[in-house]
């Protein structure tokens, strides 16, 4: 297990190395001057060569590839253009704060989407399960935002049963479980979770319907099994599958929504790439997609190193 | 709130509450009730700088810059039927003498001081001055001097007179220096010593002299700011106790937020969202400010718009009173650069109004046909400060310029893309083939406004004359303007300019924006100023 575990770490590597090369590519693809961000209309050229020079745009390309790879090795993600602290300190707060929406849409989501999908596994071809296929169909297909906003309407607008934006009456600092922060996470969780618990939904759906069908199941009932140990036998072989689907569904969780956030003014890595976006923070994005993309990176290799741990059959060569 | 949605509340509590053991009960959005608090809902989705000189543009002067600090001339705001128009604010007089017209002397208020205790005076104001423009000096900032540096780039130097005045000098005789002056913000030099020197460490623990004192900054969320009971203009000491700014760029979050009462005061909500808000009982607040939304003109060589006629036929074509209730009747139709009624706008005889014969007939003159349609490429973005809704307006324009005998083609870019085509100039390689960019305008000083669009020598990157306009008697009154001192009479120049720009067309003027707001039904005090700033000082909400 430890050679595999060794040996899939290697593989990530070029991974996170051509992560960061795209990242800084595609930021640099991006239309526009990122110094328009910080320059008045009027600036005069000397004022331009002096902030170019700070932030290191007037270097070639690749040189300036390799000072930022430099840079973030050591933890130094550079200086927000626009807030002028450091990278670093700004991205970790956004992603502290996504991780916490993530959680709880976790903890709304995946239940959920586990339990149905398998209801609808079990019952695979009867009307039960069209109608969880139905929900699942349709979850996928809502966009979030527009959920967001009509959660919102109905729950905050209408009904005033709960706030319609940030984290907290007094904003994102110091979250506690408490009923002042967790009513401010209802709404943006359940939105978050609708998307991975219909995925879940169908792909447990899926693959417990198929392990249903399976000659060993079979075998099982004619033992006179009782079904609560027969689901043990099938939620086992299922394990591998949903953790695959979990994993993933976790990692863009992880990742944020940009909509959501936005939708919701939860200061989280979405809301934090959105607010970069738009004021041309070049450091703030690289930054913060690279952080973002090397947790995706790391939970990938968290997942398939557990599914081997779970089934040791699918270990790979 | 009502009994029944205290109900709500209880059993959604309940009921979400079984697995949580730490849950405390707490009021849902409410108002503090022992102070006074505003909690305001801004479209920026960050925390404008705030060590002085304010970044995110207009918005961020509004909510920052003039709330933590002051400049030695301030905007006057406290009126709404009128232009607002400068005031004395660090700086009690100011005059240029008389031989040069480049010497201005500013004696400085007496004994105020700043957020830390500190005393404002003259060092002080060297002090600020070298913080932009001396690139030498230790608190040499590069993010204040790139955010101010419209403001200063007339300055040759600066000196102290005594404790109480300074002196500084224009690099040429400038009429319109007061209204750059009035665009630097003054940060306390003891602050700044005491946070080790760190202009990161000043912007969490800001001082400066304004009528708010910044209490907490969590970026990307919220500034909250305290009254300053001792601010220096007593007339100004804030209504409100605490004032609380939120960063919510989304308009239908910014509505939902006023409608839930989680916020008192919203930037900008979408205009079908305003019978909603009416009916509520939400307070819409709009009025004309310095703002117009129109299409800047190439007038070189390869432009259809070098023709007068064409330009003309252009501003005839658009059907502004139906543009303007696409708007929901939050805005007004153009008929120049600044609103009719202006000190500025003069008598123009070409009327802009919408007359599509004429627009036909005019194109006709130039050469053009339904055979032969008049071909333009113009530069629109898809969102952007002051642009309105711009890809609604501008396929309902296009329509309106297609029906007279224009062929427009659009090339959309995003925001800051449009900007920096137009700080390029038309001019410039990338803008080859590009006949006119849409990107809302302000008149708040004559140089933004008139001044910096008309002459030669304030082509980009010195001014913000994209199109290339080079008409003598333009240089010639625009010089004028600039060496004559007199407000009255540098008025009737302006306005003798801008009746000259409305007569040629130089741009297409289409509406001024209303610049609506949203207030709470308990919000009172708030003045809506005719101007891209706004005094918050006498708003609170009433318990």
């Amino acid at each position: 297990m430890l050679s595999y575990i060794v040996r899939r770490v290697t593989y990530a590597l070029p991974i996170a190395i051509g992560v960061t090369i795209l990242c800084f590519l595609l930021i640099h693809l991006a239309p526009g001057d990122p110094l328009s961000a910080v320059l008045p209309d009027n600036a005069s050229p000397e004022m331009r060569r002096q902030l170019a020079a700070l932030y290191a745009f007037d270097q070639p390309l690749p040189v300036q590839y390799f000072i930022w790879l430099k840079r973030i090795l050591v933890g130094d993600f550079g200086i927000s253009i626009q807030s002028r602290r450091p990278v670093i300190g700004e991205i970790l707060p956004a992603i502290q704060n996504t991780f916490i929406l993530a959680t709880a849409a976790v903890a709304i989501g995946f239940p959920i989407g586990i339990l149905l999908g398998a209801i609808a596994g079990f019952v695979n071809g009867t009307a039960l399960d069209r109608v969880v296929t139905s929900i699942a169909v349709t979850g996928v297909s809502v966009p979030h935002y527009w959920l967001g906003m009509v959660l919102v309407v109905v729950f905050a607008v209408n009904l005033n049963m709960l706030p319609a934006m940030g984290m907290s009456p007094s904003g994102s600092g110091n979250y506690a479980l408490n009923w002042e922060h967790l009513q401010h996470i209802i709404l943006p969780a359940i939105t978050l979770a609708v998307i991975p618990a219909a995925i879940i939904a169908r792909s447990v759906r899926g693959t417990v319907a198929d392990i249903r069908q399976r000659e060993f199941v079979g075998t099982l009932y004619s033992k006179g099994l009782r079904p609560s140990r027969i689901l043990l036998h099938v939620a086992k072989n299922a394990g591998p599958t949903v953790l695959a689907v979990a994993g993933l569904q976790l990692a863009q969780l992880l990742g944020g929504s940009i909509l959501v956030e936005t939708v919701f003014s939860w200061p989280g890595s979405g809301f934090l790439l959105n607010s970069a976006i738009f004021t041309r923070d070049l450091p703030i994005l690289q930054g913060t997609i690279l952080i973002l993309a090397l947790l995706f990176v790391m939970i990938n290799l968290l997942v398939d190193v557990m599914q081997t741990m779970l089934d040791p059959r699918i270990k790979r060569s | 709130m009502s009994q029944v949605t205290a109900e709500r509340r209880q059993l959604l509590k309940a009921m979400l509450g079984a697995g949580v053991a730490t849950m405390t009960p707490a009021p849902l959005f409410a108002q503090a009730a022992a102070s006074k608090v505003l909690r305001v809902a801004m479209t920026v989705a960050d925390i404008p700088l705030t060590t002085g000189q304010a970044s995110q543009g207009g918005e961020g002067t509004r909510f920052i810059g003039l709330t933590l600090y002051d400049g030695l001339i301030n905007w006057d705001l406290s009126r709404s039927d009128v232009v607002s128009t400068l005031r004395p604010g660090l700086a009690t007089e100011w005059s240029v003498d008389s031989e040069t017209k480049m010497l201005w002397t500013f004696k400085l208020r007496p004994n105020v001081k700043f957020h830390d205790g500190s005393a404002f005076d003259a060092d002080a104001v060297i002090w600020n001055l070298d913080k932009l423009i001396k690139s030498d000096a230790p608190q040499y900032d590069a993010a204040q001097a790139a955010q101010g540096s419209q403001y200063f780039t007339s300055i040759e130097s600066y000196r102290k007179i005594d404790a109480g005045t300074v002196q500084i000098k224009t690099k040429v005789p400038d009429a319109v220096f007061p209204y750059q002056i009035a665009g630097i913000m003054y940060s306390s030099p003891s602050r700044w010593e005491e946070v080790g020197r760190d202009w990161g460490r000043f912007a969490q623990r800001p001082s400066g002299t304004g009528p708010f004192i910044l209490e907490r900054l969590v970026q990307r969320d919220r500034a909250e700011l305290v009254k300053n009971a001792n601010y220096w203009d007593p007339a100004r000491i804030p209504k409100s106790d605490r004032l609380i700014l939120l960063c919510m760029p989304d308009a239908n979050t910014r509505v939902a937020a006023l409608l839930s009462g989680q916020v008192d005061f919203v930037e900008a909500p979408a205009p079908d969202s305003v019978p909603r808000l009416r009916k509520s009982g939400m307070q819409i607040i709009t009025n004309l400010y310095p703002h117009v939304w129109p299409y800047q003109l190439s007038v070189l060589e390869d432009s259809p718009f070098k023709d007068v006629r064409v330009r003309r036929a252009a501003n005839l074509a658009i059907d502004r009173d139906g543009l303007v209730k696409l708007l929901g009747e939050l805005a007004v139709p153009a008929k120049g650069q600044v609103t009719a009624g202006h000190p500025w706008f003069g008598t123009p005889s070409f009327q802009i109004k919408y007359d599509p014969e004429g627009a036909k007939r005019l194109l006709r003159e130039a050469g053009f046909d339904p055979g032969r349609p008049c071909k333009i490429k113009v530069m629109i973005s898809t969102s952007g400060s002051g642009q309105m809704q711009p890809l609604p307006m501008n396929e309902f324009i296009q329509e309106n310029l297609t029906a007279v005998g224009f062929e427009v083609e659009f090339e959309v870019l995003e925001w800051e893309a449009l900007r920096g085509r137009r700080r390029a100039g038309a001019f410039a390689a990338e803008n080859r083939g590009r006949h006119g960019l849409n990107n809302s305008w302000s008149f708040l000083e004559p140089d933004i406004g008139i001044l910096g669009v008309t002459m030669d020598r304030l082509r980009p990157p010195a001014g913000y004359n994209w199109g290339g306009v080079n008409d003598p008697k333009l240089n010639q009154l625009g010089e004028r303007a600039k060496v004559t001192f007199d407000p009255a009479e540098q008025n009737k120049i302006l306005a003798e300019i801008h009746s000259y720009m409305v007569d040629q067309a130089l741009w297409i003027w289409v509406v001024h924006d209303l610049n609506p707001r949203a207030l709470g039904p308990k919000v009172k005090g708030f003045v809506q100023a005719q101007s891209w700033f706004q005094d918050l000082t006498p708003v609170y909400v009433e318990n």
